[in-house]
């Protein structure tokens, strides 16, 4: 209820709007969460709720995260080349447990060839490396909403 | 009854998850759904994790779950970080620790962020704690975020509290100050595998030791852990068995649940004056002038603040009448 902002004190204890939650998790074998860590550290600079569930994790894993923290998104990084497995396997557990409406967004070492392809099954964005940060946080404050 | 309440009271992680996420929201009607789960609260066993950042709370969350499991409890975790000062943001990263229960169905994890509130929780974390007792789990773990000394709400919530202590932080008098110390039903010192375990523990029991225990009072014991290994974890879910037996003592039980439900109606009811007090005068027209008022010097906020809790309560209204006789309350100014 604490305000640190200059507004008018008389906004501030109406009902607070909903902060973005994301997901960041790093799916399969590679270790490097570099990448990751940026985001998530980058998305928190923006205003989010980031909850990073680390490395190694499975699509199942992710899921059940996503569920339990009713996520608005899920970012992935994906350097380990397993990419056209694991989006669409991630898409299709969200789907099993009517989580359709989450984003499901990523970035990693990703053919350009692949990624129309991974669009056209569902995944919303992918970004390739080089890309500046900037980039990637406008497009979530741009794409992604909190659930009504 | 309705549909949201009934599907968490037969357990749906999803139903629970999209209240738990509308109570932390602020989202009114989440409250209609709370007020009619309230009364099957209170079967679940409560217990608070506290500690510096780094000293591994994380670490021994999911290692007491790895246990409880063992034992065929149902666990809930709330655990909480720090919401940015700056952005509004936040990193919550204790699921990490955590991921090997990502697949139990007998573990749900909640990630809240602090969300400006101090005193080591979020504002949410009583009503999430309420929501995982509705839905049936056995054990509720609730990891603070990472605390100095000051932040002591945990001991109000949690039936069982657990300080973590690390080796090398400050000296005996650290240990003999007020706060952090003082609400430990059980001391854990955690990487006792470290240079100086023993003589953090030393200090600590030296501090316990110190305090006034009357015959049959619980004196917090204090233990060695190494949570990365798992080493002591054993040793310290039989401490909290012998705490819950105390807490469970009649009395104490009885006097836990009071002073329970008192943070529970305060914290609730702090929010909520504030609010109606705040947006009433903002309603009829008086909430600019005062402050202009103010910034001019011309009026001080102790002088306004009387004013306006000298008008605002009835609590007549709430004599011998049910309590939604409380809607009613208002004898304006």
């Amino acid at each position: 209820m604490a305000t640190a902002k200059g507004k008018s004190v008389a906004a501030t204890p109406k009902k607070a709007a909903r902060k973005v939650r994301i997901l960041v998790g790093k799916p399969g074998l590679d270790g490097h969460d570099r990448g990751a860590k940026i985001i998530a550290r980058a998305l928190r600079d923006a205003g989010v709720e980031v909850i990073y569930t680390g490395l190694h994790q499975t699509p199942e894993m992710i899921v059940s995260a996503a569920a339990q923290e009713d996520v608005d998104g899920i970012g992935l990084s994906i350097l380990s080349g397993a990419h056209n497995y694991l989006f669409p396997r991630i898409l299709q557990l969200l789907r099993e447990k009517k989580m359709g409406d989450v984003v499901l967004f990523g970035g990693g070492i990703i053919p350009d060839d692949d990624i129309p392809k991974l669009v056209k099954k569902g995944v919303d964005r992918v970004f390739t490396p080089g890309t500046p940060i900037q980039e990637i946080v406008d497009y979530v404050n741009e794409r992604i909403r909190p659930r009504k | 009854m309705n549909a949201a309440g009934r599907e968490i009271l037969a357990g749906n992680t999803r139903a629970a998850a999209r209240l738990m996420r509308d109570l932390d929201d602020e989202i009114p009607a989440a409250i209609r759904t709370l007020k009619r789960l309230y009364r099957h609260t209170g079967r679940a066993y409560i217990l608070g994790v506290t500690g510096a950042p780094g000293s591994g709370k994380s670490t021994l969350v999911n290692r007491i779950t790895t246990h409880l499991r063992k034992r065929g409890k149902s666990v809930g975790i709330v655990a909480i970080d720090p919401t940015s000062p700056f952005s509004g943001g936040a990193i919550l990263g204790d699921r990490i620790r955590m991921q090997q229960h990502a697949l139990d169905e007998g573990v749900f994890i909640k990630s809240l962020a602090t969300r400006g509130h101090l005193g080591g929780l979020s504002r949410s974390t009583i009503d999430i704690v309420n929501v995982m007792d509705a839905m049936g789990k056995d054990v509720i773990l609730i990891e603070t975020v990472g605390v100095g000394q000051d932040e002591v709400e945990i001991v109000k919530v949690a039936h069982t509290n657990l300080v973590l202590v690390v080796p090398g932080l400050g000296d005996d008098i650290q240990a003999i100050k007020a706060g952090i110390l003082e609400i430990a039903d059980i001391f854990v010192i955690n990487k006792s595998d470290r240079d100086g375990a023993d003589k953090a523990k030393r200090e600590i029991e030296t501090m316990v030791s110190m305090g006034i225990f009357k015959e049959g009072k619980w004196k917090p014991p204090v233990l060695s852990a190494v949570a990365a290994t798992d080493e002591g974890t054993v040793e310290l879910l039989e401490a909290v068995d012998r705490h819950q037996e105390y807490i469970y003592q009649e009395g104490n039980l009885l006097r836990y649940r009071r002073e329970k439900a008192r943070v529970e109606l305060v914290e609730i009811l702090k929010a909520r004056l504030i609010e109606k007090a705040v947006s009433d005068l903002d309603a009829h027209g008086l909430l600019d002038p005062l402050l202009t008022e103010m910034a001019k010097k011309r009026l001080d906020p102790y002088t306004i603040s009387e004013k306006v809790v000298d008008h605002s309560f009835a609590f007549h209204l709430l004599n011998g009448g049910k309590p939604a006789s409380v809607k009613g309350r208002g004898n304006r100014r």
